[in-house]
């Protein structure tokens, strides 16, 4: 039951976008907004993995950076079309996550974030040196007129929404699965969870292939988006900073987190840039950050329940 | 060596264990009857949690087989051999910290144990057998010593073990905790299970084996009765030196 309400409340947050299009409020907000929910897709695949099953990863921008070159890739080979391209964009990132995977059979803790940060230097580096799509240059596209909505900002900040929607409802439902609670026995001890009979390596394995298959799908649209990709851009550190920082701030024991932690900073952001500064955001990111490792390390989500508690 | 006799519950023939250079368990064999209370002693280092650990799968041996059942289960993880049934007990406890105490024993039960033990209805039984209901919605960080000891035997029997390794689940308790413990194993046991017990409180491992087995640097030394144990000179020998 619990499932279809959760259902019904991701097609009424559909619902809400497309008569927020009906309104036609400044173009700006559509812009602004895709970028929000873009780092709620982030920050929930990167919570799947990080959140649920311990495993922190630093590599965002590797899988974020996979996705949208993948749809260059397709773009420049086939002209494939939007849906195309975030299907493929997620796939490719989820079989690089499933080759991390596989890093944690032997890494774990700390080294297992190094390499994953490696992972998203070293594939930087393949990038630029690929002129097929762009290489150190970057690559620019050329959109053709939007086919829906009439503005390519509103039908990107649509398929946006669809895109965070699923994320989160897959994310929901993993976490309310028996894999959701593997996945929290062997965050809290892995050694123990395989001897109580969990799977822990097949587990892990599907944890990190789904979190790179949405931080893929989150990359894919991006050079519709921006249309002008280099790759200091679609691997900015932002992004492995804003996908650690948003779950913390939100809680990353459960769908919520995320959703919050991206919602608030990814909105103050968002502000900061136009308001302040654009160098500000990353500030506001640390200064947060900071404050809730300190004061409410179980993050929003925990404070409240705290709270409630009392 | 001696031939397994039908009822071989366990069977552990001549495995070795290297760390790089230093020999852990030089091919040690074992045998563990169906519903039998053995003891594994032997002086610190000789290799009785690397034993355990092979024996479990968190460790690959290196040379050997370990046959369960009759089964060759040498090449299988270890989360397969708990869902056959073997399932160990850690030395340091290692509770799922961000779950209640309820909660801790329904991964055991929803991985481990066969369908029809579902449900926390089941948990709750056993935690009250092993005397822990009370703190049934507790999270693990707030409980005694004794209470996480038994916290790990609770969830080892959510398992549904056949094979029940018990990796000193006395030590650092005080007598009559000891006894406290000592009693539920011997009630596990009675209802079937076989033990496999870890332990260096003598007086403990005594009482509770109906066999010892003795380690000392990686081979076995000694094998026999509580009392042939005791009166043995190579045991005497391996824990006071000469």
């Amino acid at each position: 039951m619990k499932t279809v309400r959760a259902f019904l409340v991701g097609v009424a947050v559909i619902g809400l976008a497309l008569l927020l299009v009906g309104l036609r409020v400044n173009p700006y907000a559509y812009f602004a907004g895709y970028v929000v929910l873009q780092y709620v897709i982030i920050a929930t695949a990167w919570n799947v993995l990080g959140g649920y099953a311990g495993y922190v990863n630093f590599g965002t921008p590797a899988f974020f950076a996979l996705g949208a070159y993948t749809a260059i890739f397709l773009i420049e080979a086939f002209g494939a079309p939007l849906p195309v391209l975030i299907l493929a964009g997620g796939l490719v990132a989820g079989l690089l996550g499933l080759g991390i995977g596989y890093l944690t059979l032997r890494l774990k803790g700390v080294f297992f974030s190094i390499a994953t940060f490696a992972l998203s230097v070293v594939l930087q580096t393949l990038i630029i040196n690929w002129d097929y799509v762009g290489g150190a240059k970057g690559y620019t596209l050329i959109r053709p007129p939007a086919p829906f909505f009439g503005s390519w900002a509103i039908l990107l900040f649509m398929v946006m929404v669809g895109l965070a929607v699923v994320t989160v409802l897959v994310a929901r439902s993993v976490e309310r699965s028996w894999i959701g609670r593997g996945l929290a026995a062997l965050r809290d001890n892995e050694e123990a969870a395989e001897c109580m009979g969990v799977p822990t390596l097949r587990l892990k394995l599907f944890a990190t292939t789904l979190s790179g298959f949405f931080l893929g799908v989150a990359g894919a649209p991006f050079p519709y988006y921006v249309t002008y990709v280099e790759p200091s851009s679609a691997f900015d550190l932002n992004y492995a900073v804003n996908a650690l920082a948003m779950p913390m701030i939100g809680g990353t024991t459960t769908w919520m987190g995320p959703v919050i932690g991206a919602v608030l900073l990814g909105t103050a952001q968002q502000v900061a840039t136009v308001t302040i500064s654009s160098e500000l955001n990353l500030l506001i990111v640390g200064v947060v950050l900071v404050l809730f490792v300190v004061l409410a390390p179980e993050g929003i989500v925990g404070l409240v329940r705290r709270l409630r508690r009392r | 060596m001696s031939r397994p006799m039908a009822d071989t519950l366990l069977e552990v023939d001549a495995i070795s264990k290297r760390f790089g250079g230093f020999l852990a368990l030089d091919r040690v064999s074992l045998q563990v009857r169906a519903g039998e209370r053995l003891g594994l002693i032997g002086p610190n280092g000789s290799g009785k949690t690397t034993l355990i650990n092979c024996i479990s799968g968190a460790l690959p041996t290196d040379g050997g087989r370990i046959l369960f059942e009759g089964r060759d289960i040498t090449a299988l993880p270890a989360y397969q051999r708990t869902r056959l049934g073997i399932v160990r007990s850690f030395q340091i406890p290692k509770p799922f910290t961000s779950m209640t105490v309820l909660e801790n024993l329904g991964i055991p039960l929803e991985y481990a144990a066969p369908a029809r033990s579902h449900g926390a209805a089941a948990a709750l039984d056993i935690l009250r057998a092993i005397g822990l209901d009370a703190k049934a919605q507790l999270r693990p960080t707030g409980l005694t010593q004794i209470e996480m000891r038994k916290l790990e035997l609770a969830r080892a029997m959510a398992a549904r073990p056949k094979l029940l390794i018990s990796d000193e689940a006395m030590a650092g308790l005080s007598s009559a905790e000891v006894d406290d413990i000592l009693a539920i194993l011997l009630r596990l046991n009675e209802s079937g299970i076989t033990i496999i017990m870890i332990e260096h409180i003598m007086r403990a491992v005594m009482r509770f084996s109906q066999r010892v087995v003795v380690l000392d640097a990686g081979t076995r030394i000694a094998e026999g009765t509580p009392e042939e144990i005791v009166r043995n000179p190579a045991v005497e020998k391996a824990y006071l030196g000469e």
